[in-house]
């Protein structure tokens, strides 16, 4: 008896969110937004944002996990110490980043100016790191970097425990060298772990709100936002709540196709092994 | 056996450590710092010149709304968590196990809606919480975050509960238990790592949400810890940086030593979904 109770308190939670999503909106919705700059130019963004965002967190995350999987000193501690960045709620560590961002007293510039800059004799440099749309962009970027980074080296991680050594064995005797063993070993086995890795994060990339939200709301001049703040904004800012719905409802497609794509390469990998 | 890690490893760790906690560091040092030596270009910015001050910790909890926002999320977190994982057994075990027409697309289904992203999901949310009534009340959260808790800890539990042998089920119905009474008296105790690690993947992604809670409470007082600090504090052009780090780093503290007490139960979640799928 609790079984379809629960089903159905689950069904109806899940099925009614998806069902009322696709209530308000038609296809005009959409063709006015293509046609609207600031639209575009979030489109734009939010391409390049995923593209390099994720494209760095998996080569980074990947190098990160091949040195996590060494035996290493105080393994334990390493490991713990890097997957803190998931752990902590990623408004409150923006925030942080904001600090550092700061345009008068950050960090980043004070160590610019004083440590590498001052012994060179050149003069200190005023950056406002949120406030030029390049560097807004990069900044925000590299809070996704550092917040997405533990998840691409732990999943990695586990799945290079997955290997079996004996290929390494096999392949140090065919004469493989730390490359060789890397591409021909550890790379076509750890493929579809990377596929899955790179789905869920292109996912959750692409759709991100938070560190958007608390670095620049979007700015300066709609260079940062993406799908989710930019709908956010339009909703409760501007009040246009239906425009605010075809905007993130437009990630929808992208997301499907995203999802799509990784099953099909999921598929024919499996095909090609077995 | 992997490889001993030599000295090239290690020296090649250090970077991603500094990328991985300088801004930790920065943000607790930051919080026990006093506003003079904060705002003074001359003090180097990476220790405590003129020793720990509590002035903006203090301030936070006497003068703010910080501690009913801690509480908040407290709650929500607690409430959100205890429905969610209940709710996961259930389905994760009839998907598991029983036969019914449906099971397997129910199945994708709950993959499906655990990839799709709450900031697609916001807006309908909005309208149904509205309808509700339950705008800006904690009710809005403990109803929405389901919605996202629900698909995760279903799949985590899944994986786990198909570890579990069919066989001893298969004795205990022969012994006259029913569906139920297996459940409670031999997957869940079986299955209770798996169970834990829900739990605290529920608590934390609750505790650390945003989107929802930012769009949902509006009043100071029904706020949670990320939307207050990241709303609230963050407001005008004067911004009080020691008590802003102050606050995120005692937001950020739960969990943090929640994590410092059953780390491997977090690397197993993030990695359940990812691996075994």
């Amino acid at each position: 008896m609790a079984y379809p109770f629960a089903m159905a308190i689950y069904y109806s939670l899940s099925s009614s969110v998806i069902g009322r999503g696709g209530g308000f909106v038609g296809l005009a919705n959409f063709q006015a937004l293509l046609a609207d700059g600031t639209f575009r130019q979030t489109l734009q963004n939010s391409i390049v944002f995923t593209t390099v965002a994720v494209t760095v967190k998996t080569v980074l995350g990947v190098m990160l996990a091949l040195i996590l999987y060494r035996r290493l000193r105080l393994k334990r501690l390493v490991r713990g110490l890097v997957l803190l960045p998931f752990v902590i709620p990623t408004a409150l560590s923006t925030l942080g980043w904001l600090w550092m961002y700061d345009s008068l007293y950050s960090v980043i510039t004070w160590t610019l100016n004083r440590v590498l800059l001052a012994p060179l004799g050149l003069g200190p440099l005023e950056v406002n790191w949120l406030g030029s749309p390049t560097l807004a962009m990069a900044a925000v970027i590299v809070v996704n970097i550092w917040r997405g980074l533990p998840f691409f080296a732990v999943t990695v991680l586990a799945g290079l425990t997955a290997i079996p050594t004996e290929f390494y064995e096999a392949a140090a005797v065919d004469g493989a060298g730390r490359w060789g063993r890397f591409w021909y070993v550890t790379y076509p086995l750890l493929r579809p772990v990377l596929a899955v890795v790179v789905l869920f994060s292109t996912i959750f990339t692409f759709a991100d709100f938070n560190i958007v939200y608390v670095l620049t709301r979007g700015g300066p001049q709609e260079s940062t936002h993406l799908f989710a703040t930019l709908s956010h904004a339009l909703a409760f800012e501007s009040l246009q709540l239906g425009r605010g719905a075809a905007v993130s409802l437009f990630m929808f497609p992208v997301l499907v196709a995203v999802v799509v794509l990784q099953l099909h390469y999921l598929q024919r990998e499996e095909t090609r092994h077995a | 056996m992997p490889r001993r890690a030599g000295l090239r490893d290690h020296v090649g760790l250090v970077p991603y450590l500094f990328f991985i906690l300088f801004p930790i560091y920065f943000m607790v040092l930051t919080a026990f710092k006093t506003d003079r030596e904060l705002y003074d270009l001359q003090a180097i910015p990476f220790w405590i010149r003129d020793g720990v001050s509590l002035e903006h910790f203090r301030h936070l909890f006497f003068k703010t709304n910080f501690p009913r926002w801690l509480a908040n999320s407290l709650v929500v977190a607690s409430l959100t968590m205890a429905i969610s994982v209940a709710i996961s057994i259930l389905a994760a075990y009839s998907l598991a196990r029983l036969r019914f027409p449906g099971a397997r697309t129910f199945g994708i289904a709950v993959f499906i809606t655990y990839l799709v992203p709450p900031t697609l999901l916001f807006l309908p949310l909005t309208q149904i919480v509205t309808w509700l009534g339950l705008i800006d009340s904690l009710g809005a959260l403990v109803l929405t975050y389901p919605t996202f808790l629900i698909p995760f800890c279903t799949w985590l539990l899944l994986g786990y509960f198909k570890t579990v042998p069919r066989e001893i089920e298969e004795c205990a119905l022969v012994d006259g238990c029913g569906r139920l009474g297996i459940l409670f008296r031999i997957v869940i105790p079986v299955a209770v790592p798996g169970i834990v690690c829900a739990m605290l993947f529920a608590f934390t992604l609750a505790w650390n949400e945003f989107l929802y809670a930012l769009t949902f409470t509006n009043a100071s007082v029904t706020k949670t810890v990320t939307v207050g600090m990241a709303a609230e504090m963050i407001r005008g052009d004067v911004f009080h940086w020691g008590g802003i780090m102050a606050g995120a780093v005692a937001g950020a503290l739960p969990v943090v030593i929640m994590y410092v007490f059953f780390m491997d139960y977090y690397v197993v979640g993030l990695t359940a979904g990812s691996v075994k799928g």
